[in-house]
C-alpha cells in the first residue's frame, strides 16, 4: 500500500505492506534517519522520540497509516553539526552524551518543551523528561544542557 | 580542538553507514573475511601494533579498548599525542578490529586508559625515542639535542625541525615496546589533563552517529530471534503456515535455535510474533523469591579465605556485645537503552562480524569455533552500540546474526526486542554477606568477619556460553563468567582481626556476567554500611569514626573533601529526624582508586519513598587524562548505581525472566534526580587509573547509611523499595 509522509519538510512516498508498520521502522528503514532509536517498541523509554505537529511522539507507537498528514520532524531536520538547533548546540556545550542511543529522545522531547515553553524551571525539565529513560546517567548534563538552551543556567 | 577528520569520522558522519563490497579500504568499508589487513602487525609487544605514521603527517592508533560511550576516544589520543609530540587532529583511531588492532583484552574492568592507555602511551614514548635518533641523524645532530613536538623533530636550540611523517612515513618502526622508554614530566604536559571535547558527541547529538544498529550492509537480510518461553527448552515444533500471510520470510532453525529473515524489517518482527511454535519446557531455575535462601545452600564449589589476620573468631567469641547483619544484593539486567544488535557476512569459509562487544578479540575464538571456522577467518569488527556497563546481549546477538548468515549465505543484522534483553542478556548475579563485628575498649573496630555466598567463575574460559549456539547444539565450554566480585569485602580502617571468607556457589540463578564494577558495589554496601552500624553502637560520628582508623592519605582526603561539599555536621546516626546524611568510602580493589560519597536524603515516611536530594563524591584516580571524562562516569556511576540500589531486581520464576520490560524493571527517571556535586582530585605524578567504575562502589552504602540517618532504619536488602522501607519503619529500627 501506498503512503505518503512530511519528513523534515519533504515529502516522502513509500511502501508498506502493514498499516500498522510503526512509524519508526518506517523512518530508520525506507527514509534512512537513523537518529530516532529502537528502544523498547512499547513506548516506555522515549528513544524513539520525533515532533510530530509540535508535539514530541513516541514513533514507535505511531502506526504508518496515521502519520500520514502529520508534519513529521526527526532529529535530522532539527539541525546539523554544522548548523545546530539551540538544544544540540547546548547538548554539544555540555557534552550532554555517554552512549548517547537514548540522545535522540532528550534532544527531541527537549526541542519540544523549548518551542511550547522557552524558560521552563530545571523541575518543569525534569517533568518533561520523565518519560525519557537514560541509562549512562547522563541526567545532570541534559538537564544543564536544556537550561543553557532556554538561556539560563542549571543552579 | 579540531574534529578529527579521517575516512572513519567521514564514513561515521553518515550515520547509516552503508557497506559496499569490494571497496577497498583498510577501515570498515573492507571485504569480509579479512584476517589481517597487509601489513598490519598484531602483537602487543611491538610498536607497530598501535601506531602508524603515514607520509602527510598523520597518525592512526589501533586501539584494542574501544569507547563505551565513556570517552576513551578522546583520552587516548590524548595520551599518545601528548608523548609523541603529534597534535590530536593528525591522529585517526581504530578500535577494537581484530583484523586491525591488537588484542588489549577486553575492555572492561576499568582498564581502558590504567592499561590500554598506558600500553599505548608506552608504544608513543618508543616511537618517539626512535623518530629523535632518526631525526637527529638527518640534522646531524645529537639526539639529546632534538625535541619531538608538533609533529617534527627539531633541533632543541631552535632551527628548522622535521616532519614525523617524512622521516618515517608508512614503514614500521620494527621495534618492541621499550618500557623503559622515559615519559615526558607530566609538568609539561601540553593535552593531557586538560578536558577536551569528545569527538562522537556532535554526532551524535544530531543523529548522524554511527551505530551498529544503523549499519546497513549489501544484501543484508533483517533477523529476529524466537526465544522460548523459558529458559533450557526445548523446540518441538513450528508451524511454518502461521507465517504464511507475510510473503518472503524465511525460518533458520538449528536445533533449539530459531528465527526468521525478511527483507524488511517490519516484517522480521512481524514474522517472528506471529511464528507459532512448540516448546517443551521445564521448571529449572529457583525463582527469584527462593533465591536468597538457596544461596546458603549450595551447592558450593569450594570455599575460599580471602583475608585472615589476627584472630577474629576469638576476638568476636570473646567480644562482649558483637553485631552480626546480613546484606543482599540481587539479580540485575545491564540495562541497555537499546536492546543489542550486530551484523553477520558469514560465507566462503570466511567470517566478518559487526558488534558492539566489549571484546571482539576474546570472542573470535569462541565465533571461529561455533561456526566451524580457522580463527584466522573469522573478523570482529567493534561498533557502537548502546551503552552496555558489561556484558549485556551484544555478544548473543552477534552470535545469532552469524548462525543465521551462515545458515543463509547472505549477511543477516539482528536486532533484540525489549523483552530479549531484559529476559536474556547475562545478569549480574546475586550476593549475600554476613558481616560479625566487635568494638574494641577504644571505640574502635577491634574484630570484623565477612561471608559473602557468591557464583564461582569458572576460571580459564574463553567467553560466557553464548544463547543462540547453545541453542543450536554448538559446543561450547559450560563455565560462567561474573568479574572480580569478591574483592573489597573488609574494612579499609586497620582492623586487626579480620577474617574474609568466600562461599563458592557452583552455578547461578540465571546465566551471570560482568556488571559495572563487578561485586564491589554489594560488598561495599556491606561493609560500608555495617562500619555504620559499629559506628553507631559506638555512639560515633560516621565520618569521625572512620577518620579515627584510617590511614592511607589519599584515602582521608577523598572523605575530608566530599564530606566537606556536602556541609557535613558531626554527630552519631541516627539523627534527629528530617534530612538524613550519610558517607561511605572505597579503595577500590583495595589498591586503585580512592573514593568517598556523600549523600543527603529524605524519607517520606508515609510511601516509604526515599527523596535523594545532593550527592557529593570525591575522586582520586590519579592523573586524569580528560577531567571532563571522568566527571561524566563519576556522574553517571552515582546515577546509575542509585538506580540500581533504589529500585532494580530482576524478577524469575521457575521458566525464566518475568521482568521483561521497563514497567516491570523500572529505573531512575528525571524526578529522581538529585543534585550532583563532584570534586576530582588531580594528581599528576600518579598513575592513571580508571573512572568507569569505582565511584559506583560507595553509592549504596551511602544512601543505606543516610536512610538510617534520617529514619532510624538499616536497609540491608537492595532494591529499597518503597514497601521495603515501610516494612522497615513499621518494624522500628530493624533492618530492612
Amino acid at each position: 500500500m501506498p503512503y505518503t509522509l512530511t519528513v523534515n519538510g519533504s515529502e516522502r512516498s513509500l511502501e508498506s505492506r502493514d498499516p500498522d508498520q510503526p512509524l519508526l521502522y518506517v523512518l530508520r528503514n525506507a527514509l534512512g534517519f537513523t537518529g530516532p532509536k529502537f528502544g523498547c517498541g512499547l513506548g516506555q523509554c522515549g528513544a524513539c522520540t520525533v515532533i510530530a505537529d509540535g508535539s514530541p511522539i513516541r514513533s514507535c507507537q505511531l502506526p504508518i497509516s496515521a502519520a500520514q498528514g502529520m508534519k513529521i520532524t526527526t532529529i535530522e531536520g532539527l539541525g546539523t553539526i554544522e548548523k545546530p538547533h539551540p538544544v544540540q548546540a547546548a547538548f554539544i556545550e555540555e557534552a550532554a552524551a555517554q552512549c548517547g542511543y537514548c540522545t535522540n529522545g532528550m534532544v527531541m522531547t527537549s526541542a519540544a518543551l523549548l518551542a511550547q515553553n522557552p524558560k521552563p524551571s530545571v523541575e518543569e525539565v525534569k517533568q518533561a523528561l520523565a518519560g525519557n529513560l537514560c541509562r549512562c546517567g547522563t541526567h545532570d548534563r541534559v538537564l544543564r544542557a536544556v537550561m543553557r538552551a532556554s538561556g539560563r543556567q542549571k543552579t | 580542538m579540531n574534529a578529527h577528520l579521517s575516512r572513519r569520522a567521514f564514513l561515521q558522519s553518515t550515520g547509516a553507514l552503508v557497506v559496499a563490497f569490494g571497496a577497498a579500504d583498510a577501515g570498515l568499508a573492507q571485504a569480509p573475511g579479512s584476517a589481517g589487513a597487509p601489513g598490519r602487525v598484531l602483537d602487543p609487544a611491538r610498536v607497530d601494533a598501535y601506531l602508524a605514521l603515514h607520509p602527510d603527517g598523520t597518525m592512526t592508533i589501533y586501539c584494542g579498548k574501544v569507547d563505551l560511550g565513556t570517552g576513551l576516544r578522546i583520552a587516548i589520543p590524548q595520551m599518545a599525542a601528548e608523548e609523541l609530540g603529534i597534535g590530536l587532529e593528525k591522529i585517526n583511531l581504530i578500535e577494537g578490529d581484530t583484523a586491525l588492532t591488537p588484542d588489549q583484552g577486553t575492555t572492561a574492568g576499568s582498564t581502558g586508559i590504567a592499561r590500554g592507555g598506558v600500553q599505548i602511551r608506552q608504544a608513543a614514548a618508543t616511537a618517539r625515542e626512535a623518530l629523535q635518533r632518526m631525526g637527529a641523524e638527518r640534522l646531524g645532530l645529537a639526539p639529546a639535542d632534538v625535541v619531538a613536538t608538533e609533529g617534527e623533530v627539531r633541533p632543541r636550540n631552535g632551527g628548522a625541525g622535521i616532519g614525523f611523517g617524512e622521516l618515517i612515513g608508512d614503514r614500521q618502526f620494527a621495534l618492541k615496546l621499550d618500557a623503559k622508554a622515559p615519559l615526558r614530566n607530566p609538568d609539561d604536559y601540553l593535552l593531557v589533563g586538560k578536558p577536551l571535547r569528545r569527538p562522537d558527541i556532535p554526532a551524535k547529538v544530531t543523529g548522524t552517529h554511527l551505530y551498529v544498529h544503523n549499519l546497513r550492509v549489501d544484501g543484508m537480510l533483517h533477523g529476529r530471534i524466537v526465544r522460548p518461553p523459558a529458559v533450557d527448552a526445548k523446540l518441538v515444533s513450528i508451524d511454518e503456515s502461521s507465517i504464511a500471510h507475510i510473503p518472503g520470510v524465511r525460518v533458520v532453525r538449528i536445533e533449539n535455535f530459531l528465527g526468521v529473515v525478511a527483507e524488511d524489517e517490519w516484517d522480521a518482527v512481524r514474522a517472528s510474533r506471529a511464528l507459532e511454535a512448540n516448546w517443551e519446557t521445564r521448571d529449572t531455575l529457583v525463582g527469584d523469591e527462593a533465591l536468597r535462601q538457596s544461596m546458603q545452600a549450595g551447592p558450593f564449589e569450594s570455599d575460599e579465605v580471602l583475608l585472615k589476620k589476627g584472630d577474629a573468631r576469638s576476638a568476636l567469641a570473646s567480644a562482649s556485645d558483637r553485631l552480626r547483619s546480613e546484606f543482599y544484593w540481587p539479580v540485575q539486567t545491564h540495562g541497555s537503552m537499546g536492546p543489542s544488535c550486530a551484523v553477520a557476512d558469514v560465507r566462503d569459509g570466511k567470517a566478518t562480524i559487526w558488534t558492539a562487544s566489549q571484546g571482539t578479540h576474546r570472542f573470535r575464538f569462541a565465533f571461529a569455533h561455533f561456526l566451524g571456522l580457522p580463527e584466522d577467518a573469522v573478523r570482529l569488527i567493534y561498533l557502537d552500540g548502546a551503552g552496555c556497563y558489561g556484558m549485556n546481549g551484544h555478544d548473543d546477538a552477534a552470535a545469532d546474526a552469524a548462525l543465521m548468515s551462515r545458515a543463509l549465505g547472505r549477511p543477516v543484522r539482528v536486532q533484540w526486542m525489549r523483552e530479549d534483553e531484559h529476559r536474556f542478556d547475562p545478569k549480574g548475579p546475586p550476593q549475600l554477606l554476613a558481616l560479625e563485628g566487635a568494638l574494641g575498649s577504644d571505640g574502635k573496630i577491634a574484630a570484623w568477619r565477612t561471608e559473602m555466598w557468591i557464583p564461582k567463575a569458572t576460571a580459564s574460559l574463553p567467553n560466557v556460553p553464548l544463547l543462540g549456539p547453545d541453542a543450536a547444539g554448538a559446543k561450547q565450554p559450560m563455565g560462567i563468567s561474573t568479574g572480580l566480585i569478591s574483592q573489597n569485602a573488609s574494612p579499609p580502617y586497620g582492623v586487626k582481626n579480620v577474617d574474609v571468607l568466600a562461599h563458592w556457589l557452583k552455578d547461578a540463578p540465571l546465566r551471570p556476567s560482568n556488571i559495572r564494577a563487578p561485586g564491589k558495589i554489594a560488598n561495599i554496601f556491606a561493609v560500608e554500611s555495617f562500619t555504620d552500624e559499629l559506628a553507631a553502637k559506638a555512639r560515633e560520628d560516621s565520618l569521625a569514626f572512620r577518620l579515627n582508623s584510617l590511614e592511607d592519605p589519599r584515602g582521608v582526603e577523598v572523605l575530608k573533601r566530599a564530606a566537606a561539599l556536602l556541609g557535613w555536621q558531626a554527630r552519631p546516626s541516627p539523627g534527629p529526624g528530617g534530612l538524613g546524611r550519610g558517607i561511605a568510602y572505597v579503595h577500590y580493589k583495595d589498591n586503585e582508586n580512592y573514593v568517598a560519597i556523600a549523600m543527603e536524603v529524605e524519607v517520606d515516611r508515609p510511601t516509604g519513598a526515599i527523596h535523594v536530594r545532593r550527592v557529593a563524591c570525591a575522586h582520586d584516580c590519579g592523573l586524569m587524562i580528560n577531567p571532563d571524562g571522568v566527571r561524566s562516569q563519576v556522574e553517571g556511576n552515582i546515577l546509575q548505581t542509585l538506580s540500581r540500589a533504589l529500585f532494580e531486581e530482576i524478577k524469575f520464576d521457575r521458566k525464566g525472566v518475568t521482568s521483561a520490560d521497563w514497567a516491570s524493571y523500572p529505573i531512575l527517571t528525571y524526578p529522581d534526580v538529585p543534585e550532583l556535586l563532584i570534586d576530582l582530585v588531580q594528581r599528576p605524578h600518579e598513575p592513571p587509573l580508571g573512572a568507569g567504575e569505582a565511584s559506583a562502589a560507595p553509592v549504596a552504602a551511602a544512601l543505606a547509611n543516610a536512610v538510617h540517618d534520617a529514619c532510624g532504619i538499616q536497609l540491608r536488602t537492595v532494591p529499597f523499595t518503597r514497601e521495603r522501607v515501610r516494612t522497615a519503619l513499621s518494624g522500628e529500627g530493624k533492618s530492612g
